[in-house]
């Protein structure tokens, strides 16, 4: 199945056209990576996959479902995960809270039972709380736990930002430059990070980086984007000997 | 509850325990905007607006349908919660900026309705309010408060209030609703500022609309800005600050607004979160416990 | 009746756009509500009370140096207030401290000429003018012609000088405009102080009109022009002078057929709605969020 499928979709910012006609499929339990220069439309197409933006023209459909215009909150509970290029933690709440936060929509005790510390809501707490510190554990963050997010090392925040998403229990997950700012070591874990997202939790990734070696690496598919429009798609050979992606962004070896 | 009163009076003089009361209420006032603007970050300045409704509404209903007491402060804090449904819904989806405006607007649209309003009294006001609010009932009632508070803000819900101010479109990301939190804060503020205001009418035997203008919002929100935006022990501490000094300080009451507008800008430029705002809990039982490497802060 | 109602509703209405400009100018610019701007509006009144007491001096003086006072004082204001906020990730600290500001300069103001309302003394020779139906006063001319004149002036000086280029340069993109080499502070600061003279002038006509300045004018009036720059489209010109005009019209009319307790609530039901129906105002475009 196409977990995520765009369809002639463009976004117009008053005279911009930010995409222009892109059509793109994710297969499921699959990765797929975008690649091309900046300001070539990725992370517009991330934020109108979530909700951010609703297309001017085109289709947006997540399992088949056209979710246009639904509201980014709506979009996550629908099973869309998201890390940002920009890092967005809550500064001040503690790593744990972090990514409780996330993984708390899902409960249903109501305000009562919240404010009086009713049995349903102390029970809830305790599964997002056990949740919670897997995925945390699963990042490498256990001992950090209780620090506030903002105290964490950047590569630190950059995998809170991932048990984050992944805490919104979702079934693809649309990560936006993972790799910024690591070296090689914390690459090579990112690489098997995600493996280890398609493998053992089966989340389809859709991912945008610059690190080529990582893209090429990883992704099963990979979409060129330049100036808005889709000028290539295929596996990593196919791309990385496609002349048109040379020229606008490869560029020739030396 | 009587005797405790009757106890303090004998030992307390008069004017202090006015003083006392005043600070209580307005710890109820601040806590209710604390939940809006403090925790949630929805700059709300027309808190007064919800004050004047819950006083207007319980006193109301306490001298013209004999109502219990208890009943008229609650449906006075209901009609006031209520109103902060109906104003929080339609512009909450708004940015920050016209949501302040569109607060006071609303306040002042209170104000007028009241001025022109006969069962209130119009611009003459409403005397003879029964005095039931007593030191022991608004002790209490204070306590009730930052109890509630207090486990709202250490619950997932209060969180979630944070996560909405800190990052809303990374709240957003995480499957919460922010539109609907951001009007459940107001609501629960207009709720604690219904409360406080019909407190203060039925301690006040007399209230105007001038009562509830726009400087007594200013009033409430510098509680909250100065003792610290979300903190607890902060907002108290803002309150009971903000209280006693125009009553200690009689003299520069004249001086007041001029220190209060200065005080806003200087808090912002130096200290944006108050007092006590960037005290967090876990630093304190860190530095007075036991010895560990701390992490790099900047 | 209705067409004399309807040149009231325009002389007040176009005091209401001149303060409304200089909302929208620092709107445009920077995205801060300036609250300060309605206390700015009533100095300005002020200031022409405190002239036009000294003999000799006319109405085009008082103006005039009202215009001057008040640029200076807008300036001042954002130097201290809203520079050292400039960047800062939080939205509520800067509109904390321009309330902060607001509130600072009435008290001023208070403590300078107390509370109390004070009259304008008769700088305009009462007279009155009649243009068929309708009744012009000598102080609505005044008002007519100036604002008509400040406001043609200030779409000469935005569209056709250097200054109202970099002016609107800035207003569309700030970071961009200053990797162009504009001095970004200078035009900010020069945006701020324009909007003030605007403000001013009308805040020394409108002592004139209604013959009374009080310390706390600056709020009501600061709120309703607030209403009328979001009616006709924050950061549009264009559209704060629409708003203005629209909005004093709705206002005398409103007065006029349906009640006059219920004046100052006007402004504020025609910002509610327009925020719920059209947030964008008449002439404003919508903005997408950058994330």
């Amino acid at each position: 199945m196409q977990i995520l499928s765009l369809q002639g979709v463009s976004q117009e910012f008053g005279g911009l056209r930010a995409l222009d006609g892109v059509d793109l499929a994710v297969k499921e339990h699959s990765i797929f990576g975008i690649i091309g220069p900046n300001g070539a439309g990725k992370t517009t197409l991330f934020n109108l996959v979530t909700g951010i933006y609703r297309p001017t023209e085109g289709q947006v459909l997540f399992r088949e479902r056209r979710i246009n215009g639904v509201p980014p909150f709506k979009v996550t509970r629908m099973g869309i995960g998201r890390t940002f290029q920009n890092i967005r933690l809550f500064s001040r709440l503690s790593v744990l809270d972090n990514v409780k936060v996330a993984a708390d929509w899902s409960q249903a005790a109501g305000i009562v039972s919240t404010l009086f510390g009713l049995p349903k809501y102390r029970r809830e707490e305790n599964t997002s709380t056990q949740r919670a510190e897997e995925l945390i554990t699963m990042m490498g963050l256990y001992d950090k736990r209780m620090e506030y997010a903002d105290s964490l090392a950047y590569g630190e925040q950059r995998r809170l930002e991932v048990a984050r998403a992944l805490a919104s229990n979702p079934t693809l997950l649309l990560l936006d430059e993972p790799a910024a700012g690591m070296n090689s070591t914390e690459k090579a874990e990112l690489m098997d990070l995600i493996w280890r997202i398609r493998d053992e939790m089966h989340i389809s990734i859709l991912l945008v980086e610059h690190d080529m070696h990582l893209v090429m690496n990883i992704c099963e598919r990979i979409a060129v984007l330049d100036y808005g429009r889709k000028i290539a798609e295929g596996t990593a050979e196919e791309i990385k000997n496609d002349q048109r992606v040379i020229q606008s962004y490869l560029g020739v070896e030396q | 509850m009587k005797v405790l009163d009757q106890i303090i009076s004998q030992y307390i003089d008069p004017y202090y325990m006015r003083i006392i009361v005043l600070v209580g209420i307005n710890i109820i006032l601040a806590l209710g905007l604390n939940i809006t603007t403090g925790v949630t970050g929805q700059l709300s300045m027309g808190h007064a607006g919800f004050m004047s409704l819950g006083a207007y509404t319980s006193a109301i209903l306490s001298m013209r349908m004999g109502a219990p007491f208890w009943l008229a402060l609650l449906v006075g804090a209901l009609v006031a919660a209520a109103f902060g449904f109906l104003i929080g819904l339609p512009t909450l989806r708004l940015e920050g900026d016209y949501l302040a405006i569109v607060t006071i607007g609303f306040a002042e649209i209170i104000r007028v309705f009241f001025l022109n309003f006969q069962p209130g009294g119009k611009a003459v006001g409403l005397s003879g309010v029964p005095q039931n609010t007593t030191f022991s009932l608004v002790l209490i009632l204070v306590v009730l408060v930052i109890y509630f508070n207090y486990r709202l803000l250490k619950s997932r819900l209060g969180k979630a209030f944070y996560a909405v101010r800190e990052n809303e479109i990374a709240a957003e990301a995480c499957g919460i609703n922010a539109t609907r939190l951001k009007v459940l804060s107001f609501v629960m503020g207009a709720f604690l500022g219904g409360l406080g205001g019909g407190l203060y009418a039925h301690y006040m035997y007399y209230i105007t609309p001038q009562n509830f203008d726009f400087a007594r919002s200013i009033e409430i929100l510098n509680m909250v800005v100065l003792g610290g935006m979300g903190s607890i022990p902060g907002v108290m501490l803002g309150a009971g600050i903000l209280t006693v000094a125009p009553e200690l300080l009689r003299v520069v009451a004249d001086y007041r607004m001029l220190f209060y507008g200065a005080l806003l800008v200087v808090l912002m430029i130096f200290r944006p979160n108050g007092l006590l705002g960037d005290i967090r809990v876990y630093d304190l039982k860190k530095r007075l416990g036991r010895n560990e490497v701390k992490p790099c802060k900047s | 009746m209705f067409l004399q109602q309807l040149i009231n509703g325009i002389t007040l209405g176009s005091t209401y756009a001149l303060i409304a400009l200089g909302y929208t100018m620092v709107y445009g610019i920077v995205q801060l509500i300036n609250f300060a701007h309605g206390e700015i509006y009533m100095f300005g009144a002020f200031t022409g009370l405190f002239l036009v007491s000294i003999p000799g001096v006319n109405i085009g003086i008082a103006i005039l140096g009202a215009m001057a006072v008040c640029m200076v004082l807008g300036v001042l204001v954002e130097k201290v207030a809203y520079r050292p906020l400039r960047g800062k990730s939080s939205r509520l600290s800067p509109l904390i401290s321009a309330l902060g500001a607001s509130i600072f300069l009435s008290a001023l103001m208070v403590l300078i000429a107390g509370v109390n309302t004070r009259p304008y003394p008769n700088v305009i020779p009462v007279s009155f003018y009649h243009i068929g139906p309708v009744q012009l006063s000598s102080s609505q001319l005044v008002i007519l012609l100036v604002s008509s004149l400040l406001m043609v002036g200030l779409q000469l000086l935005v569209q056709k000088t250097r200054i109202g280029k970099a002016m609107r340069a800035c207003s569309q993109d700030l970071d961009a405009a200053a990797l162009m080499g504009i001095n970004v502070n200078r035009v900010i600061s020069y945006t701020f102080a324009i909007g003030s003279a605007l403000a001013a002038a009308g805040g020394v006509m409108v002592g004139i009109y209604y013959n009374a300045v009080w310390p706390y004018m600056g709020t009501m009036a600061g709120l309703k022009a607030f209403s009328a720059a979001v009616l006709g489209g924050i950061g549009s010109i264009p559209g704060a002078m629409l708003g203005g005009i629209t909005l004093g019209v709705l206002e005398i009319m409103g007065v006029a057929y349906i009640s006059s307790s219920f004046k100052d609530a006007i402004a504020f039901g025609i910002l509610i709605l327009v925020l719920i129906i059209r947030p964008q105002g008449i002439l404003g475009q919508k903005i997408s969020k950058k994330v």
